[in-house]
């Protein structure tokens, strides 16, 4: 059996991702998502985007050379996630637990085409990827994550800023240009993903309680198909 | 117009115009004689007055120390190796072959894409996916594939390195011990090859027979493609 035919079968876990720029909260929220469900009892497995251990090194050692061109650096993401789809991600969801992803296909999609990549082609290479049950996009406007970034942080990444695409000679400048870039390519994608945006200016509370609801809706949906097996 | 061209979406921001070199991929399963045909080849461009640099399939600076690790561990996943891979097969096309081209050199290439997209096939990988994947490859000026059953190479590979884990595919447990094992993944390999020998307008060349023989077929194979009035220039 193929990875193809693999994940239409990944028994009755469900996969919760959350998307959005840097600075615009989904990891606090995702944070809070996941203290919730251990505490209703579920099952879950956290995957953060960029952390096989297998590929780490091989990241590393591009981005500390500035070795990396838009091309190898999606080419490696996409190593990355297809060592966790294959060790992590898929075997979790076969095993009946609630996959929560920090980061998902769609900030490849949005970062390399960002960086000049064609859209038709990285779509193609994260063709393997299971599709989310809940891809959760968290939309702030650029200045709201800007001013939460640039204060909270001393030091931006050369990647992470884009500086190995000469936007900007300036650091922080480079940094604001590829955001930008980055969330127009978030906010075309709502449609074609069919991604549930969430407005990420709301208070965290109410941000928490809108993402609980949606997905309790989903998980009770999810139950009257494959009965309630994912509690401990 | 540029003599290069991409199989499909290519690489952002190279200029397929300022590609002056000639790009020769030499293909074919492991220990069929391909260096000591590209040794020969080198030195006959060289003496032809041709720059030539030489590319060898594993692996690129990046990839190599984590390829490494990951294959002797044994725990790389399919999609994973794939994509590892080319990583790999990107790194070197630009970071070593897309600036020799640019630099009017001869890029003799030791295998190309061709062969990493075999393998995976043989274990279970779709082939369009990867023709998508290989979108950035640069179609190459020749390809030269060097055939030979499985059988020929055997002496090869066991008088050369010994047989290795995954040069045998023991990853598919096609057979319980190595030589076994070697046989039916190599005739795997070559038979994906073979397919794409049509598809990829691969230049077959029988490799089953002396080294002198196989390298005057990829002379006579090379000097169409070689331009005329140089070696006239260089006789004066």
């Amino acid at each position: 059996m193929n990875l193809e035919q693999e994940q239409r079968d990944h028994g009755s876990g469900v996969l919760i991702v959350v998307e959005g720029i840097d600075g615009s909260g989904k990891s606090t929220q995702i944070h809070l998502l996941h203290r919730w469900l251990v505490s209703e009892g579920y099952r879950v497995f956290f995957s953060e985007w960029n952390s096989s251990e297998l590929v780490k090194g091989t990241t590393k050692l591009g981005k500390k050379r500035k070795a990396l061109t838009p091309t190898t650096f999606s080419l490696i993401h996409s190593t990355d996630f297809a060592d966790r789809t294959e060790h992590q991600i898929i075997p979790a969801l076969k095993a009946g637990a609630i996959v929560l992803a920090d980061r998902y296909v769609y900030t490849a999609f949005a970062r390399d085409v960002a960086r000049g990549v064609s859209p038709k082609w990285v779509r193609n290479l994260y063709e393997f990827s299971v599709k989310p049950d809940l891809a959760f996009y968290f939309r702030v406007p650029l200045e709201v994550s800007l001013d939460r970034i640039l204060t909270g942080r001393a030091m931006l990444k050369y990647y992470e800023a884009g500086m190995d695409l000469g936007l900007s000679r300036d650091i922080n400048e480079s940094f604001k240009i590829f955001q930008e870039r980055i969330m127009n390519q978030y906010d075309s994608m709502v449609d074609e993903f069919g991604l549930t945006v969430i407005d990420g200016t709301r208070s965290i509370e109410e941000q928490q309680a809108q993402m609980r609801r949606i997905v309790a809706g989903h998980l009770k949906n999810h139950d009257d198909i494959y009965g309630p097996g994912r509690k401990e | 117009m540029a003599r290069f061209k991409f199989y499909g979406e290519g690489i952002p921001d190279v200029d397929l115009e300022s590609l002056s070199g000639r790009l020769i991929v030499l293909e074919g399963p492991d220990s069929v004689g391909r260096s000591t045909q590209l040794a020969l080849v080198r030195d006959w461009l060289e003496s032809r007055g041709h720059a030539v640099s030489y590319t060898g399939l594993s692996r690129s600076e990046l990839t190599q120390q984590g390829l490494d690790q990951a294959k002797s561990g044994h725990t790389l996943g399919r999609k994973t190796m794939s994509l590892f891979y080319a990583t790999d097969f990107a790194d070197r096309l630009e970071n070593q072959i897309i600036p020799a081209l640019r630099a009017g050199y001869y890029v003799l290439s030791d295998r190309y894409f061709y062969s990493v997209c075999a393998r995976d096939i043989v274990r279970g990988a779709d082939r369009e996916w990867l023709e998508g994947v290989y979108g950035i490859a640069l179609v190459p000026d020749l390809t030269l594939y060097l055939r030979a059953e499985a059988e020929d190479i055997v002496p090869r590979a066991l008088y050369g390195k010994g047989f290795n884990y995954w040069e045998a595919g023991m990853d598919l447990a096609l057979g319980d011990n190595l030589y076994d094992s070697f046989l039916a993944y190599q005739a795997r390999v070559i038979e994906q090859l073979d397919r794409m020998a049509e598809g990829y307008n691969f230049v077959t060349i029988d490799a089953s027979r002396e080294p002198q023989e196989i390298f005057t077929d990829l002379q006579n194979t090379i000097t169409p493609i070689l331009p005329k009035e140089l070696g006239a220039e260089l006789e004066v």
